[in-house]
């Protein structure tokens, strides 16, 4: 099954309550996945950082100095923020490449969730409520976000396996279905230079959609090309830094709703997880249809 | 069920129970309907803020009239026998499968397979409906206002799937003998499904299924018939090298 939401406000005032609404969409769909929940939020530009979010099976351990390590690596000013088994780097935007090296070679254990200069990713093992309440998402501010919870099919129940996936700078992607041809669509991907971190499907369409918008196109091409190059089930919602799109394959057999009003563009798996945003009962509630790519930005 | 539970949260207003699924389970409110015998005086109900709740109202089989005021997630009023729903908003995926008599109006949308594998009664969604609506459907009558989407009434049995706006793609797909009518475009027709001759049996049946589900504005005549070839209920033998 999975559940998957996503959130792209119009209406600056609510961005404050972006983390708490999130939060409450994603809880509701708990039952579809209780295997792992995952959030990526993006927050405002500040024109001056980037940001990586990490993880480690020992936060303690691969945490403690690891700013002063990377800054004094790099020659620039780093700062971390913990949360829980994740942590937020944040440098300028001219060294995040090569923060995310200097990591990886000082800490191997270190998974990277994502980087770009407004995103964070918050994943891990565990119903959606205990996953929102580790990370603090329901405090956190942004403009847009999406969020998946699991029941996991193509590849094992672990943090890296969690959505959402992130394959490009501010890009990410939660996704209710399975692929078929993944693996002859990652071996393409590798040729063309992508990097994998696991076996799972769905990393192979983030990965998809960054190599497009690599090459070029935008949010919207590149959600047209993975109705003719991905052959399975899908519902995505995906993110981007100044985006938001939602697309599912012809067949259309996993479920999504999307409401829009002035204030915000909403998506869920089901109606119910829709049902505490402002103004519901008077926004435009439709089913998104087949083989139809809808986006929004900013 | 205990019943004191059920009586705290619900009351009579004017005729009808009112049952708040604020303050109830979904539980609660399907066991109450499934303790209703023949000949209750309890023949109206009201159901409040639904939420996209799961399988509202399944299985009713007195004739009891539910009015349930949202939206409605999956499986509302399945395998209906005999009640008379009406969901004052969208419904999700399958609302009326398998239905068995009685009624389901919905005064929105439906997600899809409205309908699936329904054995009787009468759906009507005043909306559009999405795709595989009245997918297997086995007798059940559906009358949708607006569109459906596309592999609506795949290896429909029988029954009647009426449809005032357009069809999606593969209409019909491998159909057995229900009639399908629409009135407006057919994307596409699936494999075995063909256009027929309306003829006089066909506009009044068509007329009584337009009565019953409320149509006033639209004449049976404006409605294309389509049904099946046959060509599919007997293996040909000139097929055989495919297997």
């Amino acid at each position: 099954m999975c559940g998957i939401v996503g959130l792209f406000l119009k209406d600056k005032a609510l961005e404050p309550k972006l983390g708490a609404m999130l939060s409450e969409m994603l809880i509701s769909l708990s039952d579809r996945g209780p295997d792992s929940a995952g959030i990526a939020i993006y927050g405002a530009p500040t024109g001056n950082e980037a940001k990586i979010t990490i993880q480690s099976a020992k936060p303690e351990r691969d945490f403690g100095g690891l700013d002063a390590e990377v800054a004094k690596a790099i020659g620039a000013p780093v700062s971390i923020a913990v949360k829980s088994t994740h942590a937020v780097i944040r440098t300028t935007p001219a060294k995040i490449d090569e923060a995310r090296e200097a990591i990886q070679a000082l800490r191997p254990d270190i998974r990277i969730m994502g980087a770009g200069d407004v995103v964070e990713i918050y994943k891990e093992v565990g119903l959606p409520e205990a996953v929102v309440d580790r990370f603090d998402v329901r405090s956190m501010t942004g403009t847009h976000g999406i969020g998946h919870t699991r029941m996991a099919t193509e590849s094992a129940v672990t943090t890296m396996g969690a959505h959402p996936f992130s394959t490009g700078a501010d890009q990410c992607l939660v996704h209710n279905g399975s692929l078929s041809n993944h693996n002859n669509v990652r071996r393409e991907l590798i040729r063309d230079g992508m990097k994998f971190e696991t076996e799972n499907d769905t990393e192979v369409a983030a990965a998809y959609l960054s190599s497009k918008i690599a090459h070029g196109k935008n949010l919207g091409e590149a959600l047209e090309g993975t109705l003719s190059d991905l052959d399975g089930f899908f519902t995505f919602v995906v993110g981007t830094k100044n985006g938001f799109g939602v697309v599912r394959d012809p067949i259309a057999c996993k479920p999504a709703v999307m409401a829009e009003t002035d204030q915000y563009v909403a998506f869920g798996s089901e109606y119910r997880a829709l049902t505490k945003l402002p103004g519901i009962d008077n926004a435009r509630v439709w089913e998104p249809e087949p083989a139809t790519v809808y986006f929004w930005e900013h | 069920m205990p019943a004191t539970n059920v009586s705290k949260a619900t009351h009579d207003q004017g005729h009808a129970r009112v049952f708040d699924l604020a303050d109830l389970s979904l539980r609660e409110l399907n066991q109450a309907l499934h303790q209703l015998t023949p000949g209750s005086n309890e023949t109206a109900w009201e159901v409040l803020n639904p939420k996209g709740s799961h399988s509202v109202a399944v299985g009713v089989d007195q004739p009891v009239a539910i009015d349930v005021r949202g939206s409605v997630g999956y499986y509302c009023g399945g395998m209906n026998a005999g009640g008379a729903i009406t969901v004052h908003g969208s419904a999700g995926p399958g609302v009326g499968e398998n239905m068995m008599s009685g009624s389901i109006t919905i005064k929105g949308d439906a997600s899809q397979y409205a309908g699936a594998t329904g054995r009787g009664g009468l759906l009507v969604i005043e909306g559009n409906a999405s795709s595989r609506c009245g997918i297997s459907m086995k007798g059940i009558d559906i009358v949708v206002h607006g569109n459906i989407g596309h592999m609506s009434a795949f290896m429909a049995q029988s029954g009647n799937l009426v449809v005032l706006g357009d069809a999606g793609d593969a209409l019909g797909d491998s159909i057995y003998e229900a009639r399908l009518f629409v009135r407006g475009k057919v994307e596409s027709l699936g494999a075995d499904c063909i256009a027929k001759e309306m003829r006089p049996e066909h506009i009044e049946l068509l007329q009584g299924l337009l009565d019953r589900a409320g149509v006033t504005d639209v004449k049976p005549s404006e409605f294309k018939r389509y049904g099946s070839a046959r060509t599919l209920y007997n293996f040909n033998i000139d097929n055989a090298d495919a297997y």
